[in-house]
Order: structure tokens, then sequence, then C-alpha cells
């Protein structure tokens, strides 16, 4: 099945992480899709509406609308953005063209694991230990994976595209679904507890034994970046698309 | 009157500067939360429940006036004096009369949330009322003069070595006789004999059924019991939003409790009082302080569905990073975040930014509140109410703007990409940019994603600031 996918790159993997945005790209169009990346595109829009400001929101949101209208499917490489539109893009009128970019917005893991249905990546092989951080967004906001606090029968979507990628292991962290405490404007607001709690969060898969944070959100490993490499804590990051798409370290 | 908004970043600040209390405060909490998964798993029944018990409370909520009534009616009936109290100084000076009119100087009570938002203790001081507490972690921050920092375990940011200092300056105890099990002894000895001759008690109340006129004390130390049946007079303040139409409804609520709470299945004591002791007499309180215009607001109301079991702060990460007192108010953590703006909206409108949103107290919730999509509104509430700092308003303001103009934009990324990898390390790491103060920002990069794609997907199509550039 071949789609018209607009790509949408979030402002800090397109300024911080540009081998997400190339990772998921390459591994978009390998997969036989036709891909564009709208040039013009900004944010979301979620910075602002997260803080309340929703009104400040309405020109992004708007922009996002006149450049991704036109796609069968968006796509991006971050939980939070996804959910941002599809469950938040409320600062502007709700046409015809809002409505069928909410409906068609994808978080990356989703889109292969719901839509594309892929399971193999015979391309890719990572041999390290790596833990898998669910962000919250995509953890209970777009439900990607189980969560701990209904008891529900266990699933995850990440975890059935890694497990098959050749010679990964995982480590298991005591907390798996806490959150890892960037939150956004909330990292700068209330810089002690998401400092703290970004510190937790990487020590706890240091002491798994993962090697690797592996995350569908490049936002919360930018966090735990600065948490680990502040704090000395021996870990390296990578984005789910890198390892998808063949990233061997 | 303004008042200056609570500082929680402050206060959070501090707390985790002192490594041992932070750590006891978050392994203690996150244990709760795994007893109560653990119980949860023990009942495949566990969303319905939860379904039900929401369900419950809804239609009370949506009734609420006609069980009110209808309580009364049999509370006095079954010879309890029933009072209305609209806000806490009605509550405090009902007490008041009562006791006064009884000749009562000392008090005698169980832990009671209402009462703390009544302020009642400082109240029945000032009129020469001796009130003691004898809920033990309620009775710790009597003693230290603080609020209770969590709904259940009122002094759980506290370490024995806490405790056993305020007990010898209360006490005359060893204070450095830190044993749980000697300090929970010296309590009893100090405790007994002044629950022995108090002249009055007081509870605050679970539920209230309103079918038989009865209510219902959950509690593990049985000092409620004691509070309620030693003195002559009981005195009971609870919350209007705290009635079950009928007994078999409470089964729901009392399943839910315990395990939600603390992870056990029930608490040691769930009492039933139904009327007065012979001899004696018992008054109920019903305290409304906010909570029916609070039922009046379309995006909030449903937080009064809340048992106040504290599920949701155990498993706050923040809470269990910043603790109870960072909240400045008398509920803390989420709960808290979307009930005490009700009671004043400048006070309080820095808490519902205490939240990453990330969700996890409303799946822990036993009765289905939406907290993290009450403190995602209360924002917006917030802001529209002008209750944002005004450079905080300013800088969204702008970042908006600027989000909405392609070549801005792009041309604004540049200059950080540039800053970035320019400017030497104290310029990043100030006291003005709090990301750098406890991590270490991103490593710049060659050039971003929009570069690479111009250069790597010539054929695309690009966008016309990029293209004037050409």
């Amino acid at each position: 099945m071949r789609m018209k996918i607009g790509l949408f790159v979030p402002c800090y993997i397109d300024a911080f992480y540009p081998a997400v945005g190339i990772a998921t790209l390459e591994l978009l169009e390998r997969l036989g899709q036709d891909v564009t990346y709208p040039q013009e595109q900004t944010c979301c829009g979620q910075p602002m509406t997260n803080a309340g400001c929703v009104s400040d929101s309405a020109a992004a949101e708007a922009l996002f609308v006149r450049l991704f209208a036109g796609f069968d499917a968006i796509v991006m490489p971050s939980g939070s953005c996804a959910h941002h539109v599809r469950a938040h893009f409320d600062a502007i009128a709700q046409t015809d063209a809002v409505r069928h970019v909410r409906a068609n917005t994808y978080e990356l893991v989703e889109f292969l694991h719901d839509v594309l249905k892929v399971r193999d990546f015979p391309w890719a092989e990572f041999p390290h230990t790596v833990g898998l951080h669910n962000s919250c967004s995509t953890l209970r906001a777009l439900r990607t994976a189980s969560m701990s606090e209904l008891g529900e029968p266990a699933f995850s979507k990440p975890m059935a595209l890694l497990s098959g990628i050749r010679g990964i292991r995982f480590a298991t962290p005591a907390r798996p679904d806490e959150c890892c405490g960037f939150g956004g404007t909330f990292s700068v607001s209330e810089e002690a507890v998401s400092a703290r709690m970004g510190l937790d969060k990487v020590r706890d898969h240091r002491q798994a034994g993962a090697d690797y944070i592996v995350s569908a959100d490049s936002s919360c490993m930018m966090h735990q970046q600065g948490c680990a490499e502040r704090n000395r804590v021996d870990i390296r990051f990578i984005h789910i698309a890198e390892i998808l798409n063949g990233a061997r370290q | 009157m303004k008042r200056k908004p609570v500082d929680h970043a402050a206060a959070a600040t501090a707390f985790i500067a002192d490594a041992p209390h932070l750590d006891f405060h978050d392994a203690r909490l996150w244990d709760m939360r795994q007893k109560r998964d653990a119980q949860m798993r023990l009942l495949p029944e566990w969303q319905d429940l939860r379904a039900r018990a929401s369900a419950i409370k809804e239609h009370v909520l949506a009734n609420l006036a006609d069980y009110l009534e209808q309580f009364e009616r049999n509370a006095r009936r079954n010879g309890i004096h029933v009072h209305w109290a609209a806000d806490g100084a009605e509550h405090n000076r009902i007490v008041a009369e009562i006791l006064d009119a009884r000749g009562a100087t000392t008090l005698i009570k169980s832990k009671s949330m209402v009462t703390e938002e009544c302020d009642l203790r400082p109240y029945l001081a000032a009129r020469g009322v001796t009130v003691t507490e004898t809920d033990l972690g309620e009775r710790i921050q009597q003693l230290d003069d603080q609020m209770p920092s969590h709904i259940v375990v009122p002094s759980v940011h506290k370490l024995t070595g806490d405790v056993a200092r305020i007990f010898a300056r209360a006490y005359g105890t060893d204070p450095d006789a830190d044993d749980p099990h000697q300090l929970a002894e010296a309590q009893r000895l100090a405790a007994r004999p002044v629950i022995l001759h108090a002249d009055a008690g007081m509870t605050g109340g679970n539920f209230f059924v309103a079918e038989t006129g009865t209510f219902v004390v959950c509690t593990n130390e049985g000092n409620a019991d004691l509070s309620a049946t030693v003195p002559r007079v009981h005195i009971a303040t609870i919350g209007i939003e705290r009635v079950v139409p009928r007994m078999a409804d409470l089964g729901v609520f009392i399943r839910l409790l315990s395990r939600s709470a603390l992870g056990s299945p029930i608490t040691q004591y769930t009492s039933h009082f139904r009327g007065p002791q012979d001899g004696g007499e018992m008054h109920v309180i019903l305290v409304d302080n906010g909570r029916s215009a609070r039922l009046g607001m379309a995006d909030f109301w449903t937080s009064l569905k809340c048992i106040r079991c504290g599920a949701c702060m155990n498993t706050c990460p923040v809470y269990r990073r910043s603790g109870g007192l960072s909240y400045g108010a008398v509920y803390s953590g989420p709960i808290g975040a979307i009930i005490d703006p009700t009671f004043n909206e400048r006070k309080y409108s820095t808490l519902p930014y205490a939240s990453t949103l990330n969700g996890s107290c409303t799946n822990v919730c036993p009765v289905k509140i939406n907290i993290h999509e009450q403190l995602f509104k209360w924002r917006q509430v917030l802001v529209d109410h002008h209750q944002m700092p005004f450079v905080k308003r300013e800088i969204m303001h702008m970042a908006g703007k600027l989000m909405g103009q392609p070549g801005l934009y792009r041309a604004a990324i540049a200059g950080a990409e540039s800053a970035l990898s320019t400017l030497p390390r104290f310029a990043l790491y100030n006291w003005l940019n709090p990301w750098g103060r406890n991590r270490e920002l991103p490593q710049p990069v060659k050039e971003t994603f929009h570069t690479w794609y111009r250069r790597n997907r010539p054929a695309a199509k690009p966008a016309p600031f990029d293209n004037a550039e050409t």
C-alpha cells in the first residue's frame, strides 16, 4: 500500500536531532512510501496549548493544516506532537481540512504497526541492551503500550517492532511507566523536579543493565540525556526510528 | 485581597536538596502505589468497580439536594442533630456553639480534611478550647504546626528522627530514640489521658448514607472510635459531596478506598455511626465551603467525586519529589492542584503547572476523575483570568506568532544554532537558564534536518523563503 505521506519533523528534532528526521524519512521511503517534507513547517503548537495559551497556537495550527491537509497520512517521530494534533488542535475553526488532518495524523510507531503493519526490518541489527522509554503521550494518550495502573493485558507496539531486530537485548527498569519529567515548559518552570525525575529515570535504566535508552520521543531523551551527562550516568540514547532504519549504534 | 501565588517550584527545590527525606518520601509512596497495583490485580472486577463508583458519584452529584435532605430527615429520626454550614466560618461557629452550650473546653478529634479547610484548630484555640488530634500522623503535624502533607498519611514527609525531636519537645522523650514502636508508645501514653478526660469528640466522615441517615468513618488506628465514643458529645464534620444513596452502594466504595489508598484490602476499622450513645449527643455538620459553586463548573465538577484516597498523590512523580507542603494548600498533589484553585485562583494559580500531564493520576483514581485533563483545562482558565505571570504570557504570545511565520522561524532556528555552537559555556549555563542548572544542553549539530533535506532531496519543492534566497 503506497500512501502519500506528509512528514512532520518536530522543531527540536529539526534543530538538535536531524538524524532522527533522516531515519524517519529513509525508513518510510525504504518501505515504499511516497514521502514529502513540506519545507515551510514550524511547530504543531503544543507548547502554547499545554501552557494554557490556546489562542497562541492558532497560527501554528493553521499553518500545519495548510501544509498537511493534502496528504493521505501525516507521520511524525513524536508521540506528544501527534497527540497534540489529534486531541488538542482546538485553536482554529474545525473545517473539513482540520478534521482530515486530525484523523490522519500518526506517531511513527503506531503508523508502522497499525497502518503499514510492518513487523520485519531485515536491514536492521542492533547488538546492544536497550531499555524502552515510552513517553507519557505514547503510553497514556496514544495507547501504544499497556499501562501498569490499569492492570490490562500486556501489549506494546514499540516492543512488537523492536523484538524482531537482530541482536537486540532488552533491560526492564523498575519503574517502566514513570514519567521522565520532561513535560515541555515544565522542564524549565519546575526545573528541580524535572531534572530529578530525569536523573531517577536514567539511573533506573542503567541499573537494569541498559546501554541505550530507546524511545519514540526525542524530547524525553533530550531531557534525559542532559540529566545523564551532567550526572555522569553512562548511558546512550537512540530514537526508535534510527534502530528500525538500521543504525548499528 | 491580592495574594502572592504559591511558589511550588522553589519549595520543591528545597525538598529535593534534602536527599534522605526525598529518597524516603519517594520510596514510601511508590511502595504504596505498588501495593495498590497488587490489590488491583487480585480483583478481576477492578475496572467495573471504578466505573460503578464513578456512576454512583455522578448520579449523587446530579441529585445532591435530594439526597442531602433525605439524609437529614433520616438522621434526625435516628436522633442525630444535623447542621448546615455554608462555609468554614459557619462550620467553626457551629462547633463553638455546641461546645459552649456544654461548657466543653477540651476536644479530641480524628483526622478530617474538612476541618483543615475550615481552619478549625486556630479558631477554637483562640476561644480557649484545647484541641488534640488523635491520629498519629495528624498529631505529629499538629505538634509541628504544619498542615498535613498527604490526605491519608499526613506526616509522610517526615523521618522517624524528625518525629523523635518533635516528641522530645512536646512529651519530654529522648530526642535520639527514633524507634517507631517507641514513638508510637509515647504517643499512646500522651494521648490516652487526654482521650479519657475530653469533654467532646470530633471525627470526619468518609461516607454518609441517605436511606439510613447514618455515616461511616474509615481509619486504621481506632482513634476515630475513641474520639467518637469516649466523650458524651460526638461532632462529625462531613463535606456535602460524601453522600451515597443506599447502604448497598457503600460496598463499592469500601472495596476501592483502602486498596487505592494504602494497598490494603480494607481499613482496620470501618465504623458505622447510627445515632447518639445512651445519654450522649451526636451532631453532623454538613459543610459546603465552595462545593456548590464547584458543582456548577462545567469542566471541574467531577472533582467532587473524590473519596480522598490519595492514590493520585502516591503515583504522582512530581508529588513524590516535591512533598505535600510544597503545594502550600490543604489539598496537595494532583487532586489538590485541581481543587485548590476553586478556593483561591490567584494563590493556587501555579499548582496546575506542577504537573507533566503524564496522566498516571487519572488511571489510578478509583472514581475515574479525569485529573490530568482538568489540570490541562485549569491552565486555560488561569490564562483567561490573567493569572499567568506577564513574562511567561509574553513569551508564549511571541512563540505563537513566530510559529505562524515560516520565514522568521527558519531565521530564528539558524540564530539559535549558531548561538549554541559559539557561545561560551558560562553564557549557556547561567542562572537565567533553568534548563542548564542540573542538565546539559543538547550538542550543536552540523546542520538542521531542514538543511539536510534541501541538500539531499533537491527535487522537492522549496519553501518560498528558501526560494528567494537562492
